[in-house]
């Protein structure tokens, strides 16, 4: 990835990071503006467009109907899946899903999934037998850094958006009816990407600092303010000192980001 | 979940294993199992059985992933198809190519990469049983099977983690804890250089819960380290031992 | 004595064995081999014994690899037979070069020469490294007295960090088994070792030698040692014939 940028430009990002600054002139804790459209895909239950500096994200849920997991049969499923379109970066090849794009959707599905946003149980039909699939698909359309925050937020505004169609069952067979009901949700988890460049803290990473960064850590702060999944991820580590501080800052951020989301 | 389960915890803070909540399961390590590797090493953790084995620094394959700076690590996490109660598939999840991804994050931290440009090592990792807490069992191991390999190395990765179960904040936690309990948090530590080089939850903590619980993974990854440093002279001391018995014969 | 020691602490005694990590020494010292420099504490990066020399705190390393360097003598063997030279296995990161016309010492016309006919996949040479660097891939030669292709023998392979001890002080160690052996012995730097002798016997002999040295190296009064079990060995085989 490193060769996304010159070694000129590397240097002159972590220099500015050193003394306090980054480049496009945000403080090391400021996250970039983000605008979140919702049901932008007339044929998807759900979807929503995420902006976050330029970086782009779609996100389409479908709904229907299948088998839930024996361990847990009173619930419905929810899947996600990520998809770098190749359109979106010169970097980005067409192909089955490498591990980056496997990483993304599974960070995106565990901060869901553990917050509990969706009311699984509501999705049940028929225990044991028939519950609602929620299919989450995120699109990367544009990579401007940062991906995992920006998917993350639009995963949940879609499925804020998504509408389940009516049902009845006739004789153990599900049949439509008219109308639609909102995807029960019961939580708003938003993820918080910290970067480490030269042993500082940055939020939000930018696409160029993400060619400079050693580590990153993203967190998903539910309604509460309680953590419901990490991953840190690159070659780089963190002092346990600066997973708390990270931790501090994802907090901090998710209140700002809720506030403006209304969530 | 139906039924509702035993409890994991009883009233004087004994688990259903029999351990306190900050006691790790027994370990055992063995460093150079598989002779032609260039570099091995066995754990069982509890009831986790695993093998890593380590290949390199060779030539990269295919070709075009070898980097002209320095070295491409390579990790391949993989479960064998009888390890768990319902047979696996042996077709990598989606679950083994993102723990293939986050092992190779943190080893990485501990090798001089850029030594040994357009090479590559991988780190093979076969799960042959598993019971909660295989990607830390399995970076255990995998540090001492890079360390025998010869690859030189900044500090020994080491892995623990904690979590929590019925409101109590344990260490080490099996498969049914995993399972039951509401969260876990997976911690891989460079001991010497305080350098966490994995860090993953899912579950909900507060942010106090959380502090303790990555606390209390990094005390159970200091409790492993010295068993792991043993485990690695061992091999190597094992022939001191014999010459040494050897001359008392004489 | 003790003051000096206060104001710059080292945290081993001499020939400790460390694991990698393992803080070594701090103030005025220097990181030798297999030892590496952070916020200006020395650590082990190797397993292996400890030692300082001088201010130098060197780790003798149990398990390495070969890192080729230019003027090192190394037995490799062919792995490809290209269109103008062959690709050697050196047992190191890289895979050697050797060039046709640096073994054919004229130049080299690819209508004319046959290189598997000079050197074919699995022979065995022994050779120099030319040039290496990290960009480069190393580059063998062959043109000089005592290297070429290998034609008899047996080869073994040991850790390389392990040859300077089966060479042995100015030499001692291997002078002695080849003597006692009848053997010649070739040791290339990169841990491979050519025994040939006059017979299977003879080589199985040194080899089992130079075995022990690999797994005793670290030890005291191996000399000794392995001139014992090379007396032994051969009182055993005159008992036999007899």
């Amino acid at each position: 990835m490193s060769s996304l940028i010159t070694k000129v430009r590397q240097k002159q990002i972590a220099q500015t990071i050193d003394a306090g600054n980054r480049l496009d002139g945000r403080a090391l804790t400021d996250y970039r503006e983000f605008t979140l459209e919702q049901g932008v895909i007339e044929k998807a239950e759900g979807s929503a467009r995420v902006r976050l500096g330029k970086s782009e994200v779609l996100v389409g849920v479908k709904v229907a109907t299948g088998e839930p997991f024996s361990d847990t049969p009173n619930a419905g499923v929810m899947t996600v899946n990520a998809e770098l379109v190749p359109l979106a970066s010169p970097s980005y090849e067409p192909g089955p899903p490498d591990e980056n794009s496997i990483e993304l959707a599974r960070i995106v599905d565990r901060g869901i999934r553990e917050s509990k946003a969706i009311d699984t149980e509501k999705l049940c039909i028929e225990s044991g037998k028939k519950v609602f699939v929620v299919f989450v698909d995120i699109y990367v359309l544009n990579y401007d850094g940062n991906l995992i925050d920006a998917a993350a937020l639009a995963a949940m505004g879609a499925l804020l958006n998504t509408k389940m169609p009516n049902y009845e069952v006739v004789d153990g067979e599900v049949k439509l009816k008219q109308g639609y009901t909102p995807l029960p949700m019961k939580s708003h988890p938003i993820t918080v990407t910290t970067g480490k460049i030269n042993d500082k803290l940055i939020v939000d990473p930018g696409f160029e600092e993400e060619q400079v960064m050693d580590a990153r850590i993203s967190m998903a702060i539910n309604d509460e303010g309680n953590i419901c999944a990490i991953q840190k991820g690159l070659a780089g580590y963190f002092t346990p000192q600066q997973i708390i501080e990270a931790s501090k800052l994802a907090q901090e951020k998710a209140v700002e980001m809720r506030k403006k989301l209304k969530w | 979940m139906s039924e509702k389960h035993e409890k994991l915890i009883n009233k004087k803070g004994i688990r259903l294993d029999g351990r306190k909540a900050d006691e790790l399961r027994p370990l055992k390590l063995e460093v150079g199992v598989i002779p032609s590797a260039d570099g091995s090493a066995y754990i069982e953790h509890g009831k986790n059985k695993i093998l890593v084995g380590v290949f390199g620094p060779r030539e990269v394959h295919p070709k075009h992933l070898s980097r002209p700076d320095r070295m491409v690590l390579k990790c391949r996490y993989h479960m064998a198809p009888f390890s768990v109660q319902e047979r696996k598939s042996p077709a990598p999840s989606r679950r083994e190519i993102e723990l293939s991804k986050v092992i190779r994050e943190s080893l990485e931290p501990a090798l001089f990469l850029e030594l040994y440009p357009r090479t590559g090592v991988d780190v093979f990792v076969e799960v042959l049983q598993a019971d909660g807490g295989t990607r830390c069992a399995s970076i255990t191991a995998a540090a001492l099977a890079l360390a025998d390999s010869g690859l030189p190395m900044r500090d020994l990765v080491v892995a623990c983690a904690a979590g929590k179960v019925e409101d109590s904040i344990v260490l080490d936690l099996y498969d049914a804890e995993d399972k039951l309990g509401d969260a876990d948090v997976p911690v891989a530590y460079m001991p010497n250089l305080n350098a966490v080089t994995l860090l993953q939850m899912d579950g909900i903590l507060s942010p106090e819960e959380f502090e303790k619980a990555v606390n209390m993974a990094m005390d159970g990854c200091k409790q492993i380290y010295p068993l792991q440093k043993e485990a690695l002279k061992t091999k190597y001391l094992k022939v001191k031992e014999e010459t040494k018995d050897e001359e008392i014969e004489e | 004595m003790e003051e000096e020691k206060q104001t710059m602490p080292t945290y081993f005694e001499a020939k400790q064995l460390v694991t990698p990590g393992e803080l070594l020494a701090e103030g005025e010292y220097h990181a030798g081999e297999n030892t590496y420099v952070e916020t200006g504490k020395i650590f082990a990066s190797r397993i292996g014994l400890v030692d300082l020399d001088n201010k130098k705190v060197n780790v003798v390393a149990l398990r390495a690899f070969y890192m080729p360097k230019v003027g090192d003598v190394i037995i490799g063997s062919v792995k490809e037979v290209g269109f103008n030279g062959w690709t050697i296995d050196i047992k190191a990161p890289y895979d050697a070069l050797l060039r046709a016309s640096d073994v054919l010492s004229r130049p080299f016309k690819p209508q004319n020469d046959e290189l598997c006919q000079v050197l074919d996949q699995g022979d065995l040479i022994v050779a120099k490294i030319a040039s290496y660097d990290r960009a480069h891939d190393p580059q063998l030669t062959v043109g000089e007295p005592g290297l070429g292709k290998i034609t008899r023998g047996q080869l073994m392979q040991v850790t390389p960090t392990k040859i300077p001890r089966v060479i042995g002080r100015k030499g001692s160690m291997i002078s002695m088994i080849k003597q006692e052996t009848n053997c010649q012995i070739i040791l290339g730097v990169n841990g491979l070792i050519l025994v040939t002798g006059k017979d299977q016997e003879n080589e199985d002999l040194a080899m089992k030698a130079i075995r022990k040295i690999e797994e005793e190296s670290h030890t005291t009064g191996l000399t000794d040692r392995i001139t014992q079990l090379l007396k032994e060995e051969k009182a055993k085989r005159e008992e036999q014939k007899q």
